[in-house]
Formats: C-alpha cells, structure tokens, sequence
C-alpha cells in the first residue's frame, strides 16, 4: 500500500476541508459532464458521456434478430447490456473479459433499463447495449446508465421515459453527492441510484445498490439528494439528444 | 418548426388523440420514441427520426429471397422480421414449376405486406399492379426514416427524380429504392437520394437536389 493510502486510513489525510470537498465542489455538486449523441457510425444509437474522470461510451443495436435462436422471447423483445472495462480504463491493468464485478453490473444495468424500454411492441427480437469504459473513476456504473439511455433514444428504441442514474456517498459523516474514487475507497458509504425520469419527473426507481453503512436518515436524505443529482443530469441528455437534431427540419416532408 | 420531442415527454392530457409514436398511461399522452412532433386539435403523434423498419399491413417493400421452402419463400426485408411469401400469394406460380424456377435464392422482390400475426410473422403477397421480380435496375439501400424524405411532400421530391430524369422508382417503406432506366441517368438518380439521405436540414433541399440534377445533366450532355 502506498504511504499516502496508509495516512488516509489512520485519518491524516481529510478528504473533506472546510466544508469543501478535495476537489473542491460542494456536497451536493455533480462532477463536470459532457455528452455526445449519435458518435458511432455503425451502430443504430451511440453516446459518448465524460463524468469527472470517467469517459465511456455506448452503443445500441436493434431491434434485431436474437442468436442463438432459442434465446427469443415469442412475446416480448430480450434486452441485453454489456458493461466492460478497457484493460487502460484503470490505474492497475485489468485483465481483459468479464469479472464478477461487471457481470452483476450488467445484470442490474439492464433491469433498470428494462423499466423503461418498451419491450412488447418487438416480440422474437433483441435489443443489444454495449458499454465500454475507457476511462474509469468511482461512479462507472451509473455514467455507463446515463449513456445507455441517450443511446437507446438515439437508436430510436420506443421507450416510456428515460434513465438518470447518480451515486451518493458518505465521506467522514456527510453525504456527498457523484463521489470521487478517493470518496468512494475511503468513505464510509456508496449508494448507487437510478431513477425513472418522464417529463422532467422521477416516476420511480431504478436501480439502488449500496454497500457501507448508514443510518435509516441518512438513507432516506440520499435519496433526495441523488434525485435532485439526477434531474440535472436528465437536462443534459435531452440538451445533447436535442442539439444533434435540432438542425434537421422535416416539415417539408409528408 | 416542429419541435424536437423524447421518449416520456407529456404531449396530451386527452387520451383520444393518441397517434402513432405515443402511448397513453393513466390518461395521459406521451411520446415513446426520438421524433417530430405533430400536434392538432384532433391528433398528437411524433414522426420518428430514428429507428428500424418496423412492417405495417399494406407496406410495399423491396424483399430478397433468403431461403425456399415446400409452401414460399423467406424473404429479408431489411427489418427485425422476415417476411414470408406463400406459393398461393405468387401469381406467377404455376402448378408444373418448382418454387425455386419462379424465384432463386438472393432474387429481389417488389412486394406488399397483407398480414403481421401477433407473433410478428409477416405475409406477404405478390397479387399487386406494384409487386414483381426485379430482374433488371438497380436498387439503392437508405435508413428506412429517411423514407419520408425521399418521397417528399405529397410526392414531390420522387416526382422531381422521375420527371427530369425520366426513370422509373419504387421507394418500398423499408429503405430500399428500385431505380430502372438509361444506366448514366439511374447514376444521377443514386447519387441524388444518396444526398437526400445525407443532407439532415432539408430547408431548401428539393431546389438544391433540381440543381444538382440539371448540373449533372449538363456534364452528360457536354460529353
């Protein structure tokens, strides 16, 4: 271990002065987000999203065809979501193929998309997500989520709504909003949240995870703060699905 | 304009005008795909932007023969499902031929979608003034939202290709065009829908497309 992570774990190093955090935001601050629509050429919908130091990118293909064959559903679509770490996205190489970390990522990524895609309207078909990390900082999970979803719009899937998804931590007894990984190691809680979001509304939730330990308040506090996280970052996905179309004007047509 | 509308975004408060690209919980209208909206006092629906072909009894598609079987024909018609084609529905079908005499594997088809079952099995039918084999043209592939585009309003924009190049199109609903004619005009015509399909902002687009057609009439008459 090195020595600055040994200081940390007796308590010399503060991750929280003044008030502030080490990177200086406020408890209830997201990190800088930048989104990107439509960036692959060969996939049906595609999105490129930075969350502080996280870059991932997304990619949505169908309604398609599902191989092998008796993995169709005769009724409904099957989704299916890829969560994956570049061998570079961290600071140790990661050996490259799925872990166990990524395999329930996957799992839970794509049932709190399933809540939102409109899975009846293609039976026999599949609807394949994939989410790479190219960069990778505490929060990955959810900025691949928030990626999905722009790329699923983007692929003009039908959908009820969209997802939004933030993580909230505890660091040295407060709640902080879109930790960092220094917040995420040596914080004393993380809680990833999801949440389904129609017209500027949380509908509900879709995804909550959380490891640590926190008080029943506490819990219930997060939850507003996550909510309030994630309306923001709902603005900035539509802000980016709508700036890639906004030059297209089809009036003349029909 | 017509405004940019998403998934989830509330268009209505009266379910009754409900259209195609929204769905309706607890009374309320929302748009469930990327699109234009287009509202009036009777109707709200969103003209999707995105997005793969999906069949609709009546459609007329351009198909290929992917496989043969003892009853029809399997044929790809660039969406999620295939269509099915039974003998009965090919009128060139004779009882002293064999399937594959009428139509071989990778044969492209002009067709009609008559029946989708709740499994999403597409039937087609050949017994259509429209549908026939293609056995001469060329066919060009575009994204099936940009069908709409090709056409034009009322027609316009294929009416233009047609009249000034005088070659024969059939824009089938799922993004495959068959163009037939003099071959340097159906180049033209190509490279024409290929720009229709390109070209996002259309303010303008059918004088653009008029110009580039008498440009490049222009160059083959120079020759």
């Amino acid at each position: 271990m090195a020595s600055e992570d040994v200081k940390r774990l007796k308590g010399e190093i503060k991750l929280i002065v003044d008030g502030k955090r080490l990177d200086g935001r406020a408890f209830d601050e997201l990190r800088p987000i930048k989104i990107e629509a439509g960036v692959l050429k060969r996939a049906d919908g595609s999105c490129y999203l930075e969350m502080g130091k996280n870059k991932v990118v997304a990619a949505v293909y169908g309604p398609r065809e599902v191989h092998p064959r008796h993995l169709q559903d005769p009724i409904k679509a099957v989704v299916r979501y890829r969560y994956n770490m570049a061998p570079f996205s961290v600071e140790e190489r990661k050996r490259p193929g799925p872990d166990r970390r990524s395999i329930e990522i996957s799992k839970v990524s794509r049932e709190a998309l399933e809540a939102v895609i409109m899975k009846e309207l293609f039976p026999r078909c599949g609807i394949d997500v994939f989410v790479e990390v190219l960069q990778a900082d505490a929060g990955s999970r959810t900025a691949c989520l928030n990626a999905a979803s722009v790329a699923l719009v983007d692929a003009g899937v039908p959908m009820r709504g969209m997802i939004s998804s933030v993580a909230v931590a505890k660091v040295e007894g407060h709640l902080v909003l879109d930790p960092t990984k220094e917040e995420d190691f040596y914080g004393e809680a993380d809680i990833p949240f999801a949440f389904f979001i129609r017209n500027d509304k949380i509908e509900s939730i879709a995804l909550l995870q959380m490891d640590g330990r926190v008080t029943k308040s506490e819990l219930m506090e997060a939850l507003q703060m996550a909510k309030k996280g994630a309306l923001e970052i709902y603005r900035m996905q539509k802000e980016a699905i709508k700036s890639r179309y906004i030059i297209e004007e089809a009036d003349e047509n029909e | 304009m017509r405004s940019i509308v998403l998934p989830g975004e509330l268009l209505a408060t009266n379910p009754k005008v409900a259209g195609s690209g929204t769905y309706v919980e607890n009374g309320k209208v929302y748009a469930k795909v990327l699109g234009l909206l287009d509202k009036t006092d009777t109707s709200v629906r969103v003209i999707p932007l995105r997005g793969r072909y999906i069949p609709s009894i009546g459609d007329i598609v351009i198909g290929i023969v992917r496989e043969i079987t003892a009853n029809g024909w399997v044929v790809d018609i660039n969406s999620p499902y295939q269509g099915f084609l039974p003998i009965q529905e090919n009128p060139e079908m004779k009882p002293d031929k064999k399937p594959n005499e009428v139509l071989d594997i990778d044969d492209i088809i002009i067709t009609k979608i008559i029946n989708i079952d709740p499994k999403m099995k597409v039937t087609l039918t050949m017994k259509d003034k429209m549908c026939r084999a293609i056995r001469f043209g060329r066919v060009v592939a575009i994204n099936p939202a940009r069908v709409p585009r090709v056409i034009g309003k009322k027609g316009s924009m294929i009416k233009l290709l047609k009249s000034e190049l005088g070659v024969q199109i059939i824009v089938g609903k799922n993004g495959l065009i068959w163009i037939s004619g003099d071959r340097r005009k159906v180049n033209i015509a190509e490279e024409a829908i290929y720009i229709i399909e390109a070209e996002a902002h259309t303010e303008g687009l059918t004088d653009r497309i008029t110009e580039f057609i008498k440009k490049r009439k222009g160059e083959l008459n120079g020759q």
